[in-house]
Formats: C-alpha cells, structure tokens, sequence
C-alpha cells in the first residue's frame, strides 16, 4: 500500500526539469522497517557481552570552581566497584571534537584536571561489577571545591572584567583567524541608515534546546582477543567518533572497530565524542566489556544542546518596503567548551542575511564561552535561530509599514545572478516560487505583478 | 532480602528465572531472558520504550518488579507473530512508515496491540489516548496513530487503508481534528 500527503510540484521551473527520477516520486520501504516491526533491529545497548562492567560518572556540582582535592575512598569501598578512572589515566586527555578538520586549540578534558567549568562536567569515572555499585561508587565520591565566579551571559562574558571560563582559549570568545569573531562587510551600512526611510531594531533571544532522543547517548566496549577494541556505539557518526577516539587514546585508528549507524534518535545530539574514549580507557584498563550510557538526567543536563543565541538585527528600510541596509550582532553562546559551536557561529554568518538581496549588510558573530553545558550540533544549528530572528524581524517589519508580509519577502528576495553579502552570485534561487506557491495553497491573494515575479528575471522589481 | 525464584508466562512459554528483590520486569526481560525489543528509554516510566502487556494490559516494564507480578502472563514484541509473517499492526506499521528510528516502536506496537484487542474499531481518540504514554522523537505521532488504525481495518477483515488522492493534501491541524 503506498500513498503520499502532498502531490510533487511540477509546474515550478518546469523548463529546468527532466522527470527522469527513478526514486522520487515513488515510495519505497525502509531498509530497517522490518527489524524494528519485530523487534529484532539490534540497538548499542541491545548488546549484552558476558562479563560486562557498567561505568558511571561523578560528575561537577558546580558550575565555576577550581578542584583542590578527589577523595575516592569510600567510592572504592563499595563492594563491585572495581576500578575509578581519573584525568591520569586518560593518555591524551585534552581535545576538542573539530581538530580532525584543524580547528583548535584543544580546550576540553575528557576527565576534568584541576578545574570545573560547568555543572555536570565528568571528574572521576566509577567502573563496577553493576549499574547499582557504579553509582553508589558515583554518590561516595568526594571532590572539594573551592568556588569562583561563574557567568551565564554572552554579553557579559564578553564585557570587561568577567571571569575567564577557559583559559585554552584566553578570552571569552573564539578566535577566527585573528579576529574576535566571524564578520561580514559588504557595502556601507552606515550610509544605508543615513538614507532609509525607516530604521527597524529589534533583539531576539533562544535558549538552549535539548535533543531529548528517546534512546540515551552510550556506548558498550568489548576488547577483542587481537588487542583491538569494538565500540557498539549510538553516535551520528561513526568515523568521526573513531578518528577522535583513536587521538584521545594515543592509539593507531586500526585499533578500534565501531559498529553503529543504528540510532534511537540523535537529531545532533550523538556527534559528540563523549562516552566512547572514557568507556575504551576503562576496557583497556579491565579487559573486560564496559557500557557507558547516559541515564535520562544525564541526556537532559549534559548532553549537548542547540546553542542558545541572542540577536540584534537593524535594519535600513525604504518607504516602498526595500531593505537597504542589514546590520546583524549576533552571539552564539558555546558553553564552557567549543565542541562544534565555532563551526555553528560560521554557518550563522553564512546565513546572513537571509534569502535577501540587501546591498548593505554588517555583520558580527561571536562564539562566547560561559559558564554553560557546552552547545554543540542539532538540526541546521547555526542557521534555524538565525532564521528565526530574520522571518521575525521581517514580519515586524511588514506589520510596522501596514504591509502584506509576503509582498514584503517577495519583493526583497533574491533572484538569480544577485552578488550575496559573501560576494557569491546567487544560483538556484527558487524563494519567489515558494512564497507564491505557498500563498496560493494558503489561499492568501497576491496581486498580479507579485504573481508574475521570478528567481529567473528581474520581472516586477 | 535474598534473591527469589519469579515464575512467568512469556509470550506463551514458562519462565523462571532467579532474581533479586526489586528487579525490574525490564532488567529480567532484557538481562535476563535476551528479549531486547523492549527498550530503557528513561527508566522513570515516562517515556513508554519499555511497554509490554502484563496479563493483556499495557504496563511500563521499568517500573515493575518482577516479583510482585510472578505468575502472570507478558507479551512482548518478539512474541507478536512469532515465527510467522508480520501481524495487521506490524505491516500497518510498515506500510504507513510509522517507524524512523524504531526505538519507540515495540512500545507503540505494544500498546496498539493491546488497544485493538479490546476495541477492534477506536475513533483516532481512542488511537491518540492509548499511544499518550509513548514518546516518539522522530517518525511524528500522525503516521502512526494511521498506522493503528490501518491495524484496526485490516483485523477488521476490510481492506488496507485506501490511497487517498493526491489532492487531499490536508494540513496537519486538520488531519489531528478529524
């Protein structure tokens, strides 16, 4: 039986399309459909090696603080416990997840040395005959803390005087070859703001937003008898996982073997390499299996969240509704490490200013250390809040000038052959046909000059 | 308190099993038994990954102890169509792709099972309050509350959902108030 919702669109562009699709257009079944109907897809933690040790971790309760002394003592009383894992054990313990694509510096521990810079980063890692000893070792551990100033703000952060929450870095802020963030300069805005009819400002803010898989980040590790290592692992991505395991352990990458790519949800949650290294230093240590999986608490506070983003947009705007200016501020705030967030505060660049021609755009994207869980990877991070503040600010827009909010959009978009901000002709664009298309669906009239607007031409503008 | 011998019917075969007080229908299911279908979502009984049916009602297997359930009878997902071609809920499932990650889908599966043995024609209602306990992440709940009740016609006897046409392109809002 097979159907669809929506019929596919054939009349946009349909000079440039050839319908020679072999797979679009048709339904095919899910290649894992029927191990999931019965049961039988075989999940990380589907896996069950005999002799396995189970691994918890103590984790910061503070937010700020410098570690002055671990007392492991009653931890390694508990009967089952049977090893707890420090800093020391760690052969590479300093690494940050996008070196494999040469960014840096290293600025994250994978077992914290002598400072904590969020709540819940790891400490010690408690390995046990069970989940139960695990965390009863876990609840024993006693760290002394000696508190400092946290900040939680990326204004804040960044102004003088804040407390410097990763000193790898120096500053409150990553550093794009040089410059104190990822900048955009096209035109001259300043001369647009002189200019304009109307100047618009406004300041959009998110907060972090966790994937919440229904499946939580782990991983069991089973050393094989030929010295290597095979992690059943629920990342996103396995060779990543694999390369960056391989670094932190100081191990030749044919040393470790992943078995994945079965994921109970993940939606950028599962690409940071956090649970696979501490596992494979307790295997080593033990010989034995190990599983380290994340408990519904721990995916909540420390798995790493949609960065939170605060964003000022002022734009330059005339009578008739042409934007002529885009001045964008914009903070992503990464957390107390960088994981994948430098990456993220690029992609937030690239995506200004939106699908518009603006001929005047400013723009400032800082990545901000806090004293947060760190921020990495979900769904088009970088980007989603972005578009979330510009569609805002251009429905502000609409509504301040008593204009419709998709004449608005049509007559600012971008057409083929525009130069973007990044001084990229544009290509491919297809904004008008989707407003159009989406307007006629809606039922929601547009006059006939808007109608007949096209990607291709520069018709009604 | 030492450990006890737990007596239960799994999906029709007697089991026994040794375990300490406290130990969850999950752990042994899991642990135990090597039937992994049933998954530790949250391990609190909110998310329903770990639904079975418990003498034919729908229970969250992280919450129960094993011994204050001996002797009953639990079905799991390996226990649906066992052997045999998939069941009307299983290819509904399949059909409608209301599965993505799978991960929530025994404890939809299960929970649809146990919904259309005791109600053979529920409104989408009756669909949306039996799956309440169950998260889902990914596939979306629309494709499988259709799924359920494509089940439900199939049992029926009356033939798989029809394919509706193209231009029934309703929106969601629609669809959830139908």
């Amino acid at each position: 039986m097979t159907y669809r919702l929506a019929p596919i669109d054939k009349d946009s562009f349909a000079a440039e399309r050839e319908d020679d699709f072999t797979v679009i257009g048709s339904v095919v079944q899910r290649s894992d459909a029927l191990g999931h109907v019965t049961g039988r897809t075989e999940f990380f933690e589907d896996v069950a090696p005999p002799g396995m040790l189970h691994l918890k971790m103590h984790r910061s309760a503070r937010h700020h603080a410098r570690i002055r002394g671990v007392d492991l003592t009653a931890a390694l009383e508990v009967p089952g416990v049977t090893r707890i894992l420090t800093h020391a054990d760690i052969p590479n313990n300093l690494y940050t997840p996008l070196k494999l694509i040469g960014v840096g510096p290293d600025d994250e521990p994978i077992l914290a040395v002598d400072k904590v810079r969020y709540l819940g980063e790891p400490i010690c890692a408690v390995v046990a005959e069970s989940e139960a000893a695990a965390l009863e070792g876990v609840a024993r551990i006693r760290v002394d803390y000696e508190d400092l100033p946290a900040v939680f703000d990326v204004e804040e952060a960044l102004a003088e005087g804040a407390p410097l929450v990763n000193e790898y870095h120096g500053r409150n802020f990553f550093t794009y070859e040089g410059h104190h963030c990822r900048r955009i300069r096209f035109g001259d805005v300043e001369k647009a703001f002189a200019q304009a009819d109307h100047i618009f400002e406004w300041r959009y803010e998110s907060a972090p937003i966790e994937q919440a898989p229904t499946e939580t980040t782990g991983c069991v590790v089973v050393p094989q008898a030929d010295g290597r290592l095979r992690i059943h692992s629920d990342t996103q991505a396995c060779f990543f996982t694999l390369d960056n395991t391989a670094l932190i352990l100081q191990t030749p990458f044919n040393k470790l073997r992943i078995v994945g790519g079965t994921v109970g949800g993940g939606f950028g949650g599962k690409v940071d390499v956090v649970v696979e290294p501490v596992a494979c230093v307790a295997a080593m240590t033990t010989g034995r299996p190990v599983k380290f999986v994340y408990g519904r608490y721990e995916e909540m506070q420390v798995s790493s969240p949609r960065a939170a983003e605060r964003i000022y947009i002022k734009d330059a705007v005339m009578g008739d509704g042409r934007i002529i200016g885009r001045k964008v501020t914009l903070y992503v705030d990464s957390g107390a490490y960088a994981r994948h967030t430098p990456y993220g505060t690029t992609k937030a660049a690239a995506h200004l200013p939106g699908p518009y021609s603006i001929p005047n755009v400013w723009a400032d994207c800082h990545c901000v250390f806090t004293n947060r869980t760190p921020s990495s990877a979900m769904r088009g991070f970088g980007v989603t809040i972005g578009d979330f503040a510009l569609e805002s600010q251009m429905d502000r827009i609409a509504r301040a000038l008593s204009m419709d909010p998709l004449r608005l959009r049509l007559l600012n978009a971008y057409r083929d052959g525009d130069l973007k901000a990044h001084r990229k002709v544009a290509e491919g664009t297809a904004l008008v046909e989707v407003i159009q298309k989406a307007a006629e669906m809606s039922g929601h009239e547009l006059p006939e000059a808007y109608r007949r607007m096209s990607s291709t031409t520069r018709e009604g503008l | 308190m030492s450990s006890q011998i737990v007596s239960l019917v799994v999906n029709g075969e007697p089991r026994e099993f040794i375990a300490k007080p406290g130990t969850t229908l999950l752990a042994v299911l899991r642990d135990s038994l090597g039937l992994t279908a049933a998954k530790r979502g949250c391990a609190q009984g909110s998310c329903g990954t770990c639904t079975v049916l418990v003498d034919d009602r729908p229970v969250t297997a992280c919450l129960i102890a094993v011994e204050t359930v001996s002797g009953a009878s639990v079905r799991t997902l390996e226990g649906v169509a066992a052997g045999g071609d998939l069941d009307e809920v299983q290819s509904a499932f399949v059909d409608n792709f209301a599965t993505q990650c799978g991960f929530c889908t025994a404890g939809m599966i299960m929970v649809a099972e146990a919904l259309l043995d005791r109600d053979p024609d529920p409104s989408q209602e009756d669909v949306a309050e039996a799956i309440s306990g169950n998260v889902c992440r990914c596939t979306g709940y629309q494709p499988i509350m259709i799924a359920i009740l494509d089940a439900a016609r199939r049992r029926r006897g009356e033939s798989p959902k029809p394919v509706p046409a193209s231009e029934e392109t309703v929106s969601r809002e629609e669809k959830v108030s139908r």
